[in-house]
């Protein structure tokens, strides 16, 4: 069940990574992967966060576990026991109590598994480390049960991951994931690499499996219709910002932000009858997070700029309840035509 | 279905097989399909289909060893390309017969300029001089819409972002204008609102020059949905149904179209809990089932499925499909 309580909280994230040049290494500008990123996971619910290539979305995603480090703001982690903590403020050691409790999904199965070990050692792996006091006997029944839980059987803790197709080891990643019970479970296009019929697989097991273990997802894709079928609500990032928040429906059904509704008419649908309505054209490519426009990230690729879009990056404003926009123009022509 | 057209390329019966540690892998076994002219024609399956070994069948790129072509016929405009000596082979690859690939910054040598591999091209098949070769390279250039042409050409592949190599490849395989464009994957690589530019890049581009054929090929059935005219489906290095692309997402016959399409998210038709699935995974290549090549994966399965493998028939005029259910006999 989707509580109103936060699971996780990105206060105004930044993740840059310096760029270092000449001979004596100068500072000469950052990569702005992350630039101001403010967004709640609810606990219990699947945030879908979009978005095309470079657009900081994996970023994020990995700033949570601490595989990208922040250089600016919060991300406030509200654990199973005990007042919410800062994870950004911890160090290696104080981050080790919540890594059982947030985990991660890899997009490509066939890099994210080590080729040396039985898939039943890498499932076990995280128990050594979580929970130190199981016996040998203990562990392998766990690994048996993750995976039954995962649509496989524990008969397979002894094959190495070469032996299994790529939607059976995307199913190990997520035994290996639940491992050690996580609430959250950060989701970086887990199924991007698989073919369409054994997509629909995965997204169904992890389905199941949140309702099972009321698992909260941070459900990273750029695939708009799978994001749309797994998520309760959907954020739509580019070049670092956050450009629009909102239930799944409202994103899908009524977009306001120009760049949410340039990507939702770029999805090519599986239905060849005409009368599909006019595509809304992007000029040109997204620039480079290195040299980020001032003001708006997509102003310079946007229909409806105008001057003002140069001075500050917009920040993200409630239209109705939930949904949020991050675009002025849109919103001041939206509420003139209200009256 | 409209008068009989002379079909551009023929393909019958087409077997490719690799040897993988002394077994025989039939990546390709017994393909057949006609592309029109002025068509665009989808060719679309999952991963170890068998879909870009055909196309590469086509071109006679398959390395060999481990793969070999054991039989069948291609015929280009009437000519067959099985036959031909490599000399005359290189001559249609590139000037009649192009391709553009998925990942373009492979497809691209790094260490050259865009130019020089554009130029290369045209020169060796037009016999041009550099100068004309260049011009032509720059107007092609500025046709698939990558401004200041001439300038760009002294550009290295990584100087392009991954949408402008695309745009490049295209204009290198189209600088020839040839009769048919094979495109592998085209847009996979590419973000959506860039795969949105090349897609309509592709087709506009086909008003443009003299009209070519493109065969599309592609794992992404809303590609074909909005791209192709007709389409071929295939599972197990077989096509398992043709027709052309309304009915085929209205009405599918094969229960592995069947499968392919309900199990889409889609997201404009309202919310479902759960996904339709079809259960299992492909067959390994080695170990195909010796009747349909789909039947353990099957809702529809019935005994004579595993004992004989089906026909690829014209069920409805213009529709073929490779399932006992739709043959004389059906469930019997």
């Amino acid at each position: 069940m989707i509580s109103n309580k936060p699971i996780l909280e990105f206060q105004d994230l930044h993740v840059h990574f310096p760029i270092h040049a000449g001979v004596f290494l100068r500072h000469v500008g950052d990569v702005k992967a992350v630039d101001g990123v403010s967004l709640k996971v609810m606990d219990g619910e699947t945030l879908g966060l979009v978005g095309e290539s470079g657009c900081g979305k994996t970023t994020t995603g990995k700033a949570v576990v601490r595989l990208a480090p922040p250089t600016q703001g919060k991300i406030v982690f509200h654990p199973r026991e005990g007042n919410p903590v800062d994870l950004v403020s911890l160090d290696r050691a104080g981050m080790r109590p919540y890594r059982a409790e947030i985990q991660m999904i890899f997009q490509d199965p066939y890099s994210s598994l080590n080729p040396r070990w039985s898939v039943g050692d890498i499932i076990a792996e995280p128990l050594t480390v979580h929970e130190p006091g199981l016996s040998h006997a203990e562990r392998d029944d766990r690994v048996a049960w993750l995976l039954e839980k995962v649509g496989l059987t524990g008969e397979q803790a002894h094959r190495y991951p070469h032996e299994f197709s790529g939607g059976q080891r995307q199913r190990v990643g997520i035994a290996r994931a639940l491992a050690t019970r996580p609430r959250l479970v950060i989701a970086d296009e887990p199924v991007s690499a698989l073919d369409v019929s054994i997509q629909a697989q995965v997204i169904n097991l992890m389905q199941d499996l949140q309702e099972e273990f009321g698992l909260s997802y941070l459900f990273i894709a750029h695939d708009l219709s799978v994001v749309e079928h797994i998520s309760h609500r959907v954020a739509v990032m580019y070049l670092g910002n956050i450009v629009e928040v909102g239930p799944v429906e409202t994103i899908n059904d009524a977009p306001i932000h120009p760049y949410t509704r340039a990507l939702l008419s770029a999805v090519p649908l599986p239905d060849p009858r005409p009368g599909r309505p006019e595509r809304i054209r992007l000029q040109g490519e997204p620039p480079s997070p290195l040299n980020k426009p001032s003001g708006c990230p997509f102003r310079t690729r946007c229909p409806h700029a105008i001057a003002s879009c140069a001075e500050s990056i917009p920040p993200l404003v409630e239209v109705t309840p939930g949904h949020e926009v991050a675009c002025p123009v849109m919103l001041d022509q939206a509420s003139r035509s209200r009256g | 279905m409209t008068e009989k057209q002379k079909p551009l390329l023929q393909v019958r019966d087409l077997r490719t097989y690799f040897n993988v540690e002394g077994q025989t892998a039939k990546a390709v076994d017994g393909v057949s399909f006609d592309i029109r002219e002025n068509e665009v024609f989808g060719l679309v399956g999952e991963s170890g289909s068998g879909k870009s070994v055909t196309a590469l069948s086509v071109l006679r790129l398959i390395p060999n060893p481990p793969g070999d072509i054991v039989g069948g016929a291609i015929h280009f405009r009437g000519e067959s390309l099985l036959d031909l000596p490599w000399a005359e082979m290189r001559k249609i690859r590139g000037n009649r017969i192009s391709m553009i690939f998925q990942e373009p910054m492979t497809a691209l040598n790094p260490v050259f300029t865009i130019g020089f591999q554009l130029i290369e091209g045209i020169r060796l098949h037009t016999g041009c001089s550099k100068d004309e070769a260049e011009v032509k390279a720059a107007e092609m250039l500025d046709l698939v819409g990558i401004p200041d042409g001439l300038r760009r050409l002294s550009d290295y592949p990584h100087q392009f972002s991954g949408g402008m190599r695309q745009r490049a490849m295209i204009a290198m395989a189209l600088s020839l204008t040839p009769n048919l464009l094979i495109a592998d994957e085209p847009t996979t690589a590419l973000d959506v609102t860039i795969q949105s530019q090349i897609l309509e890049l592709m087709l506009e581009m086909r008003t443009k020059t003299d009209g070519a054929s493109i065969l599309l090929i592609t794992h992404d059935l809303a590609v074909v949905a909005e791209t192709c005219q007709r389409v071929a489906v295939m599972y197990g290095g077989k096509i398992q149904e043709i027709s052309e692309v309304i009915p085929l997402f209205e009405d599918p016959k094969h229960p592995y179209t069947q499968g392919l399409l309900k199990s889409l998210p889609r997201p404009d038709q309202g919310k479902v809990r759960r996904l339709p699935t079809i259960p299992g995974i492909v067959p390994s290549i080695l170990h195909m089932p010796p009747g349909c090549k789909f039947a353990d994966r099957c809702p529809e399965r019935f005994e004579r499925c595993d004992r004989e493998e089906p026909e690829l028939r014209e069920i409805e005029p213009g529709r073929f499909c490779r399932c006992h259910l739709h043959d004389e006999e059906g469930r019997s």
